[in-house]
């Protein structure tokens, strides 16, 4: 094997990309318009903040960090369950995906 | 090894991260997911997380934004316009998300030697299958927040089902 | 061999495994399509392809070639990039899960194994997360390829996947609770003591959770009696309705190598993969190490040729569900009773440890 093979990953390499990945979330959450690409940035931060778990879970050799990332996945899945669910009951009265024309308590 | 494998899948993670923002159109967005979600579950796997690897493939890309791509199939939701709200959360967004992540970073990379550097496949490889020990700990430590969880899927499947049925 | 590195061994050898396999893969993929034109056809009363070759043997290689020289159309309102990307998908996918599958005994050459591409300890969850991408391939189709049709063929085709799935994954369930690991050479060697007596379908009295499978199997493929999403007399031909060449070949390959996949698993699971149905009635050294090595594969072969003659009998048997037949079938039928399985295999195994 030679050194590139056997060269290891500093754990504060996978946190910085988890942080990259969780502020794009936050950028996406901000500028997009689309109420499913809303909904989907927020699956994108939880997936960054799970990377983080699993970094720290293999620095401190305990599974405890996997754990918790199983159960964000667990939660995460009923919350997409009922978020698309609320998506489509929206989409039904309003006809638009918009989240500018989607503020019902104005109109 | 390890250092392909993070950059070959951190690159391509970061990158799905940015066509999410970039596209327009929600199912290339949808779509830009599935490839960072992929990518997380190899680096999962490379830091000695199988398990999570696989069920971040099953339950994520297979489930969760399948979901996701159903329902934009479903309400044919074409591409997004530029509205009022949008300029303003631009001015708003990008250097708030920007500050956000030079702050981690800041604080990772101050503190990157405490957190030492990781070795591939992990620890718990060669002495008892991690599947083995998360299981352990699930059915037993942690018997009550596993039931509590499946109790609330199962309530969100009754509301998910209130909530997209027909109105009478 | 001897002047390169182990790491070196390693990779050269891998790559060549990944090769043989995707050939042999892609040949059994055609001869399947054969086999079920010429088996079909003996159900039906007929011949089957009879004129290419003998027995009709070369006509994999004329539809082959017919395929590939066709014109290759786009319709102009599709989706460019996702139309073009679906049936990769779907064929990646199929030809992907077919690596952790073990052909034979363990065997080692230069110590790599070299009748299993990857022994993984999550075997089973791979093959299962393979599976569920694949959806994606048949969804994305019918979205892109923007005729009405493949998309209401392609949103039947991916929610029965999605209902099929949990059936299927819970039935698995008991298997791997008798083999206590996912990986799927520990599961065969689990079965491998006393020959059938032994098998997990037998012996294990997983026979209930088999049939499961087998049915949720079926549905997972689209095959028939579950072909709802290429039902010709309602759907044109479901979520390929626009595909031409070699881009429907590609759905067509992923479809029957998917059906290889689902065989060579519902043989590794319940009926001991490639150990010898006789168990140890036969000497284990019998006939050299040469033979020692090469009786599995046979074995393992014979049972994943059952398993598509299966697939093709029940194509010629049984005629297609109704579409709500086919969802209360899943959910009301199968998913109960894959639970009720668990639940009973678990409960054996407490009483008797």
């Amino acid at each position: 094997m030679n050194s590139f093979a056997a060269a290891q990953v500093p754990i504060a390499a996978y946190l910085i990309l988890a942080a990259a990945l969780f502020s794009v979330g936050v950028a996406a959450f901000l500028i997009k318009r689309n109420l499913i690409t809303i909904f989907m940035s927020i699956e994108l931060m939880l997936n960054a903040v799970n990377l983080t778990f699993v970094a720290f879970a293999h620095m401190w050799h305990q599974v405890s960090g996997q754990i918790f990332v199983f159960f964000v996945m667990v939660v995460a899945a009923a919350e997409a369950a009922v978020g698309l669910a609320i998506i489509i009951a929206i989409f039904r009265t309003r006809q638009t995906l918009n989240v500018d024309q989607i503020d019902l308590m104005k109109s | 090894m390890q250092l392909a494998l993070f950059l070959i899948f951190g690159g391509l993670a970061a990158a799905g991260a940015i066509n999410l923002l970039l596209q327009r159109h929600p199912i290339n967005s949808a779509l830009s997911l599935v490839v960072v979600m992929m990518s997380l579950a190899v680096l999962y796997w490379s830091l000695g997380a199988e398990f999570l690897a696989a069920s971040q493939v099953i339950v994520y890309s297979g489930a969760i934004m399948v979901f996701f791509v159903f329902v934009i199939m479903l309400l044919n939701a074409g591409e997004e316009e530029r509205t009022h709200g949008s300029r303003a959360a631009y001015i708003v967004g990008f250097p708030g998300a920007a500050a956000i992540f030079c702050l981690l970073s800041f604080v990772f990379l101050s503190e990157r030697h405490a957190l030492g550097s990781s070795n591939i496949g992990g620890y718990l490889n060669h002495v008892t299958s991690n599947i083995a020990e998360i299981s352990t700990l699930l059915f037993t430590k942690l018997l009550l927040p596993f039931e509590v969880t499946s109790i609330l899927i199962l309530v969100a499947i009754l509301g998910a089902v209130v909530l997209a049925r027909k109105e009478q | 061999m001897s002047h390169l590195s182990p790491f070196q061994t390693f990779l050269l050898l891998s790559i060549l495994k990944v090769v043989v396999v995707l050939v042999l893969t892609l040949m059994a993929v055609a001869y399947t399509v054969l086999l079920e034109r010429k088996f079909l056809g003996r159900i039906q009363n007929r011949w089957g392809p009879s004129r290419v070759g003998p027995f009709g043997l070369m006509q994999p290689m004329a539809d082959g070639i017919k395929l590939f020289l066709k014109e290759d159309l786009l319709p102009i309102a599709a989706e460019r990039p996702l139309f073009i990307i679906a049936p990769i998908i779907a064929l990646a996918c199929s030809l992907i899960s077919i690596s952790v599958v073990p052909f034979g005994q363990v065997t080692h050459v230069a110590g790599v194994d070299i009748f299993q591409i990857a022994d993984l300890n999550i075997g089973l969850l791979v093959i299962l997360g393979i599976t569920s991408i694949g959806v994606y391939g048949i969804a994305l189709s019918g979205w892109s390829s923007n005729n009405k049709f493949a998309l209401l063929g392609s949103l039947r085709a991916t929610s029965q996947m999605i209902s099929y799935e949990l059936a299927l994954g819970l039935s698995l369930v008991g298997v791997v609770l008798r083999a206590q690991s996912l990986s799927l050479r520990d599961i065969v060697n689990s079965q491998s003591a006393h020959g059938m007596l032994s098998w997990n379908v037998f012996g294990g009295f997983q026979f209930v959770a088999f049939f499961i499978y087998l049915m949720a199997a079926y549905a997972e493929t689209n095959r028939a009696p579950f072909d709802l999403p290429e039902a010709e007399s309602e759907l044109v031909a479901g979520y390929h309705t626009e595909y031409s060449s070699m881009k429907f070949a590609m759905f067509f390959m992923a479809e029957y190598a998917n059906m290889i996949t689902v065989a060579c698993v519902a043989s590794l699971l319940f009926f001991g993969g490639a150990s010898s149905p006789l168990g140890h009635l036969l000497p284990d050294n019998f006939g050299g190490p040469f033979l020692t090595a090469v009786f599995p594969i046979l074995w393992f072969i014979a049972k994943v040729l059952f398993f598509l003659l299966l697939y093709i009998w029940v194509r010629g048997t049984l005629p297609r569900f109704r579409y709500d037949q086919l969802m209360s079938f899943g959910w009301k039928f199968l998913l109960p009773l894959a639970m009720a399985n668990i639940v009973v295999t678990s409960l054996v195994m407490a009483l008797r440890s």
